[in-house]
């Protein structure tokens, strides 16, 4: 999962700024709060894997189930983000913005289902 | 425009699409009804029975369930398997087909249809083929169209490359995974297509359906990612292919994680790696094509690739490197052996032993799809025309599932799908050509003469094929229906092309090509039936064979010698057999086993084979220390049954040699000549071995003092036969096949039992001479 606020070549600080604030621009605000959901999920894995290897992955399903319900949710997110930003509409015919937070829901409901089961 | 042959005028749309709508529905009904009463023969011939050997142990799985409840079965231990270890079956074992007809003995007693348990594990399999049809209906129907699915749908329902896994009383994993198979991959190709989370989820559940009900679920998992890597090479990212696969992967491998036998192997084993492999790079890809959506600088671009470039590399070293740390546990031997087909036999027998696991030979490939298997390239190839998305899902699954039935016969159940998917669209995509009325435009002169001509055989197309009248009503010239743009659309006619004009004229060529092409698929029809009723309905517990006046005659050796089992020997007795009878002892007999066909402990099994294959004083004390009480051994000399315990004799030395190299040595049961012979001139170590002379006790007494022949190895044996000093013959089946030894108890004087034997044959034959050497049977 690539990082989503810095890029990986370090070299190109100016395209980083210009990336910053095109996005800052062009961006509507859902997408943007949609962001911040997504950056919050990926600081959340982050926490619980930094945790599991400093500390321990000794109940390794709860790790998982943890950890694979940040991931879950924020590639759930993601698809929501790519299916509703207005730029792909001609990619995603059969998706409106409604139906598309309905699978999300649908999804998240599963993917939480199978968390909790796998909770222990 | 002018057509071939009269088309019906005034009909409107509506109207066509609903007869349309109502043929399909017929037609998918009928499909069913011929998928399942196919494979009913062997329920029709013989009687309602499970067959084989692993449906044995499903079907006690699943009484357990139908009579403890689910939590019980869950937590199953099972303390007669595996006699001195036991098995935990809850965590062994794939509960998919136990639950699923424990789902329907339970609707079914909510219904107050109170259904024997064993009916319904009978006739589950084919119910689930009528699903598949129409599993495979829906999944081509992605592909093409409606009536290619109808095909493929017709196709499936009645080829005997899955009929051999499916008919009624074959109880086995496969009968419920092929329909999950085709359903998952409809729900992936439906995800893919709409760019739906939705499709994605249901893909998930039933992938995770799949995985609690069959090993070979491992195809999906790399099936599925290979598919969107080969997109993504391609260059065809999408946010669809985004969506469709990350809401699989999430749902799906967390989903798989619960079934207790597969736990952590989806994120700690090469076969899953693939599938992490591809999720990882989607969000790479996703997270790049964000950016450039942004910036438009192909500097940055180019910049972005080598980024994108040094973390797939970084990636695929980090999988080598944990791989060789051994924090991601290698392939497996099952799966290696599909790579490198030489490695099972050298290394693990157990494998290379059984005989589903041996490479197909090209009349299989006939025999189980006739005409599909020819049809099947060429449909290959359209899917290459066209290439869509989808398309290439059909591609990579033919060439892939191609490779795997060529290496091992029971993955041809795995190919069945993909054949009639890819021969439907072929015949289909022909049928559209032969079957579209319009003619193409040529010079004036042409078209009166050949629609002359032409109206009296049209009503012969429009009443013989199904499909020519659905396109013959479907195609009024002026009204533009879905259907006639889809033939326009799909028909590689090419109408008003220029000056020399291709296309077909009149109706004897369409009939032509049409009417070998229905002929062929009658001769598909009676193959298949034929196939069924002859090669694929017998259910091996009981055998049939024909009387010189054709009435059939039927040996029920094994069930009578478990049920001698079952009522003349007290519950605990333990029964050794060679691990192929295991399931079927548990399930008839209701004894405890010491292998079974879950061959999960190979020493365990090693051990068995030691005790078969080395003398009585050897195998004793392995006996004893195991509380064997009875010994069972499959002899096939009588009747000339060749599946029995001496053909598989070798394979018992060989993995009982991967043990004990020492003690056991494959040569030593060879003659000097290196032959396998079991007559006078078999080798001293062959002779004195367990198995040989359980096989071979008093079967020279049965001639009358005449030679002695063994139907199987086509031998003859010597006068006198072996004897025993460590066993007392139990029981003997009527025709010989299935015989019970009983392992004697120590002797009371503390001799060891060859003496003491010795000693009392000694003092008979001083005591009455004309008594004749004769052991009582217990």
């Amino acid at each position: 999962m690539a990082p989503k606020p810095t890029s990986p070549p370090a070299t190109a600080v100016n395209p980083l700024q210009t990336l910053w604030k095109v996005y800052n621009d062009n961006t509507p605000h859902r997408l943007k709060f949609i962001d911040a959901f997504l950056f919050f999920l990926m600081l959340s894995g982050i926490i619980q894997f930094a945790y599991c290897i400093l500390v321990s992955n000794y109940p390794y399903n709860a790790f998982l189930s943890g950890f694979s319900s940040t991931v879950g949710q924020f590639v759930l997110v993601a698809s929501l983000r790519s299916q509703v930003n207005p730029q792909n509409k001609d990619e995603f015919k059969d998706v409106s913005p409604e139906r598309a937070f309905a699978d999300f829901a649908i999804g998240s409901i599963v993917l939480h289902f199978f968390v909790y089961n796998f909770l222990g | 425009m002018s057509t071939a042959y009269p088309l019906p005028t005034g009909l409107s749309p509506a109207t066509v699409n609903n007869t349309a709508s109502l043929l399909r529905i017929v037609a998918l009904a009928l499909i069913s009804g011929a998928a399942i009463a196919s494979r009913l023969f062997a329920v029709i011939n013989f009687e309602s029975i499970i067959h084989e050997f692993d449906p044995w142990f499903n079907y006690r799985a699943t009484k357990v369930l139908a009579s403890k409840g689910f939590y019980e079965f869950w937590n199953w231990f099972d303390p007669t398997a595996w006699y001195p270890l036991g098995r935990v079956v809850g965590g062994t074992v794939y509960p998919g087909l136990m639950a699923t007809s424990g789902v329907i003995y339970n609707i079914l007693h909510a219904l107050n249809l109170p259904v024997d348990i064993r009916n319904v594990c009978v006739l589950l399999a084919p119910g689930f083929s009528a699903l598949t049809a129409w599993a495979t209906y829906m999944f081509t129907k992605e592909m093409k169209d409606e009536s290619a699915g109808l095909l493929a749908a017709a196709f499936i329902g009645i080829v005997p490359g899955y009929i051999s896994r499916s008919v009624a009383g074959s109880y086995d994993n496969e009968a419920i995974a092929i329909f999950l198979l085709m359903f998952t991959f409809f729900c992936w190709i439906k995800a893919l297509k709409q760019g739906s989370a939705l499709f994605g989820t249901i893909a998930a559940v039933f992938y995770f359906y799949m995985v609690a009900a069959w090993g070979g679920y491992v195809f999906i998992t790399n099936m599925i990612p290979l598919h969107a890597l080969v997109l993504m090479l391609m260059g065809r990212f999408s946010h669809r292919l985004y969506v469709g696969y990350c809401s699989w992967y999430v749902v799906g491998t967390l989903a798989s994680m619960q079934v207790p036998f597969v736990g952590f192997q989806p994120v700690s084993t090469s076969e899953h790696m693939g599938a992490l492999g591809v999720f990882g790079l989607l969000q790479i890809v996703a997270f790049t094509q964000f950016v450039r959506s942004h910036l438009s600088s192909t500097q940055f671009r180019s910049l972005l690739n080598v980024g994108l470039f040094v973390v797939g590399i970084v990636g695929t070293a980090a999988f080598v490197g944990l791989t060789v740390k051994g924090t991601i546990a290698p392939w497996t031997g099952r799966f290696y052996s599909l790579w490198d087909t030489g490695y099972a036999k050298k290394y693990i027998p157990i494998i290379a032993s059984v005989s589903e696991h041996q490479p197909t030979a090209w009349p299989a490939f006939f025999m189980d799809l006739q005409f599909l298997i020819f049809l099947f390239p060429a449909g290959v190839v359209m899917c290459f025309l066209e290439l869509r998305d989808e398309h290439l899902f059909v591609i990579i699954y033919a060439a892939l599932a191609s490779y795997f039935a060529g290496v091992m016969v029971r993955l041809m159940l795995a190919l069945t799908p993909v054949v009639c998917v890819a021969s439907a669209v072929a015949l289909s995509s022909l049928l559209d050509t032969y079957i579209d009325p319009t003619e193409p435009d040529v010079a004036e002169e042409q078209v009166p003469a050949s629609t002359d001509t032409t109206t009296s055989p049209a009503q012969a197309v429009t009443t013989t094929s199904k499909k020519a009248k659905k396109a013959a009503a479907a195609g009024p010239p002026p009204a533009s229906t879905p259907l006639t743009n889809l033939i326009a659309a799909t028909s590689p006619v090419k109408k008003g092309s220029p000056p020399p004009p291709k296309g077909i004229f009149g109706i004897d060529a369409r009939l032509v090509v049409v009417l070998n092409t229905l002929s062929m698929l009658f001769f598909f029809v009676f193959h298949c039936t034929w196939v069924t009723s002859n090669a694929y309905s017998s259910p091996s517990v009981v055998l049939a064979s024909q009387n010189q006046d054709g009435s059939q005659h039927i040996i029920d050796d094994f069930r009578e010698a478990y049920y001698w089992l079952r009522q003349n020997t007290p519950e605990t007795a333990v029964v050794m057999s060679w691990w192929d009878y295991g399931y079927q002892i548990a399930g008839m007999a209701d004894r405890p086993t010491l292998v079974d066909n879950n061959t999960w402990n190979n020493t365990h099994i090693a051990t068995v084979g030691k005790a078969m294959s080395s003398s009585e004083e050897v195998a004793y004390p392995i006996l004893r220390k195991h509380d064997v009480d009875y010994v069972l051994v499959i002899f096939g000399g009588l009747l000339g049954y060749s599946g029995d315990d001496i053909n598989k004799f070798l394979w018992m030395v060989r993995i009982a040699q991967g043990v004990w190299p020492d003690e056991i040595q494959e040569p030593n049961y060879f003659t000097p000549q290196g032959e396998y012979r079991v007559d006078d001139r078999a080798s001293q170590t062959m002779k004195e071995s367990l198995m040989y002379k359980m096989s071979y006790y008093r079967f020279a007494e049965l001639f009358g003092g005449q030679q002695a022949t063994d139907r199987v190895r086509q031998q003859v044996l010597p006068k006198v036969g072996p004897t025993l000093d460590y066993l007392d013959e139990a029981f003997t089946s009527e025709n010989w096949i299935v015989r019970i030894y009983q392992v004697r108890k120590e002797d009371p004087l503390g001799r060891d039992l060859k003496s003491a034997n010795a000693f009392e044959k000694g003092k008979k034959r001083k005591r009455s001479k004309p008594q004749p050497r004769r052991r009582a049977v217990a």
